[in-house]
């Protein structure tokens, strides 16, 4: 006899996520890719020398999801993440659901907000699951050995371990971000197809904001900088101050397009269906 | 005090651009009516329940659903449930799943009910089949399960049995009657009086986004029989004089060459009669015809009025 909250919207929608092809898309991809770089891998000899781990994926596989977490910044996390996110408010209107839910007994507030909890919790689903799948490869055709950090020390296979572990989780902060400006184009376009590429647009577009002369000081501040900031975890000692910019630069990004998604929900007309 | 009506609507608008869908309703509808929502298409039907339903934002005017406003909360629909147009649910999940996500974000032990709502919409066998691949009449169904699952005790239906073939129109009806007999409030929109003729006692009709009429059903029937068919032997001559006539209104041509009009009152009639003759207009048929009421609403809703 509980009456409805933001939690039940939020199982309800994983539901949906569940019993929906583009879920499986992404989660599919999100850990078909590592698998086949991780053959690449093991199939060839030379390394990427020029990215950071690079060096390392024939010693540790610890370096794997590592690098994976480097090269899937540029447009296959952003992409995966942007794939759901971008579409679970726009699918309601494709399928003119949203008068459905609209007319029971929860308000527009939790149904966003169980929305909202629905794509950030997909996000990390699909990241981690991704990078497990890095990792195991990884392990599997490069052993688990000791980790060299960027500041030149090695460090155990088990201590490795877990700053994987943290540098997955502190990816988190950019990849929520980017989950919310596809949840506000989501909302606003009410197109799955517009607020996919739209996101993928901008995360692509940011990265080429800093070769524009003059504007190469915006580089901290930009959201896909802060994809780089778990590489103060492998630092020693451990350099926080990346990780603590890309907290507050993620939030200055997230929280205005979830805000501006919320007000736009809740004032909106439903017109379709 | 009285408690508040199940839906009062005072000078309800929507614009759209220079298109005003809906043009200051006037609207209530009292416990245990039947309510007919009559009009041609574009009239504004769906738009005003739409705002009735809190989906959409009036530009000016107020929805009171039992004293509260669906624009304020969403508490407002306690004891409400209806869809407008086709209702809608997630193509790729199952129909009993679909009612009971419904039924989770109705809460209050809604989900109990799926069994029973499905019964009678009589679903049970399609139950796990996916919405997707139901027909129209089907979906239709659905609707009207997704509805009782909230136990309204206000159902607002837009053209439930539209695209329902006889049989489903039929059922439709009778399942509307039921739930009616059973307490709850109906409102239902239709652009055919006939469809709701039996099963409503009170009707609106709504035309260009104005209502044009509002009251019992039983009163529109009496004042379509008003109507008087008019033959004479000089057709122009008698529309003359009717026209000059003020006690007379509404007068029509047929295609056949048969005159109506609508008297004030039965001594109109017998002046007119007179009044014909001496024009030269023989009377060759002059007869009270209870017009069905469809002409009335055709009229209602098609006349330069
Ligand atoms: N979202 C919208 N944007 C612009 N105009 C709209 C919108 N919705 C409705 N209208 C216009 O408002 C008017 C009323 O439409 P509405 O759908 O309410 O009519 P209706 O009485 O339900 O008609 P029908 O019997 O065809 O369902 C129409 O002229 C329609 O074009
Ligand atoms: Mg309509």
């Amino acid at each position: 006899m509980r009456s409805p909250s933001v939690f039940t919207v939020y199982r309800w929608e994983l539901r949906k996520l569940r019993a929906q092809k583009r879920t499986y898309l992404g989660i599919g991809a999100a850990i078909l890719v590592p698998m086949a770089f991780t053959i690449a891998v093991a199939l060839r000899p030379g390394e990427p020398r020029d990215v950071p781990f690079g060096r390392y994926i024939h010693q540790t596989g610890l370096s794997i999801p590592l690098v994976m977490l480097l090269f899937g910044s540029i447009w296959f996390f952003p992409l995966i993440t942007a794939l759901v996110a971008g579409d679970i408010v726009a699918n309601e209107d494709q399928n003119g659901t949203l008068k459905t839910i609209l007319t029971r007994s929860v308000d527009r507030t939790q149904v966003f907000f169980g929305k909202v909890l629905a794509a950030f919790t997909y996000a990390f689903i699909a990241v981690v699951i991704s990078s497990g799948f890095a990792l195991v490869a990884g392990l599997i055709v490069s052993g688990y050995n000791p980790l060299t950090s960027l500041s030149g020390q090695l460090v155990s296979a088990n201590e490795g371990l877990s700053l994987v572990g943290a540098s997955v989780a502190v990816y988190m902060i950019p990849i929520l971000a980017i989950a919310s400006i596809a949840l506000m184009l989501s909302t606003v376009t009410r197109n799955s197809a517009a607020a996919v590429v739209g996101t993928l647009m901008f995360s692509l577009i940011l990265q080429l904001v800093v070769i524009i002369p003059g504007l190469g000081g915006l580089q901290p501040y930009l959201l896909s900088t802060q994809f780089n900031s778990w590489q103060g975890l492998l630092r020693t000692p451990i350099d926080w101050d990346p990780i603590i910019r890309a907290a507050w630069v993620s939030s200055a990004y997230a929280i205005p397009a979830l805000l501006i998604a919320l007000v736009v929900f809740l004032r909106r007309d439903v017109t379709g269906g | 005090m009285a408690s508040s009506p199940p839906v009062e609507v005072h000078g309800l608008t929507k614009q759209y651009g220079d298109i005003t869908a809906v043009d200051g309703v006037d609207l209530t509808v009292e416990a245990g009516d039947v309510f007919g929502y009559l009009g041609p298409n574009g009239a504004g039907k769906t738009t005003s329940m739409r705002m009735m339903l809190g989906l959409i934002r009036p530009t000016a005017g107020e929805v009171k659903l039992f004293g509260k406003d669906p624009q304020e909360s969403i508490g407002a629909l306690a004891g409400v449930a209806g869809f407008v147009e086709a209702p809608r649910f997630y193509p790729y999940l199952d129909a009993k799943t679909n009612l009971e996500l419904l039924a989770a974000l109705d809460g209050d032990g809604a989900k109990g009910l799926i069994p029973e709502v499905l019964d009678i919409v009589e679903l049970t066998d399609r139950a796990k089949d996916k919405v997707g691949g139901y027909s129209h009449g089907m979906r239709q169904r659905l609707g009207i399960a997704a509805s009782l699952l909230r136990k309204p005790r206000l159902l607002m239906l837009d053209e439930p049995a539209t695209g329902l073939d006889p049989a489903g129109m039929r059922d439709m009806r009778l399942l509307i009657k039921r739930l009616a007999s059973e307490g709850i409030t109906v409102l239902l929109s239709s652009h055919l009086l006939a469809e709701v003729e039996d099963v409503c006692d009170r009707v609106a009709i709504i035309r260009k986004g104005k209502i044009a009429y509002q009251g019992q059903l039983s009163q529109l029937r009496k004042e379509a029989g008003l109507s008087y068919s008019l033959r004479t032997t000089d057709d122009t001559a008698a529309r003359k004089v009717l026209d000059s006539f003020s006690a007379i209104t509404d007068v029509a041509a047929t295609d056949d060459g048969t005159l109506r009009f609508h008297p004030a009152d039965e001594s109109a009639v017998a002046q007119l009669s007179g009044q014909l003759t001496a024009a030269g207009a023989m009377i060759i048929e002059l007869a009270p015809r209870s017009a069905t009421l469809e002409e009335l609403f055709f009229e209602l809703t098609e006349g330069e009025s």
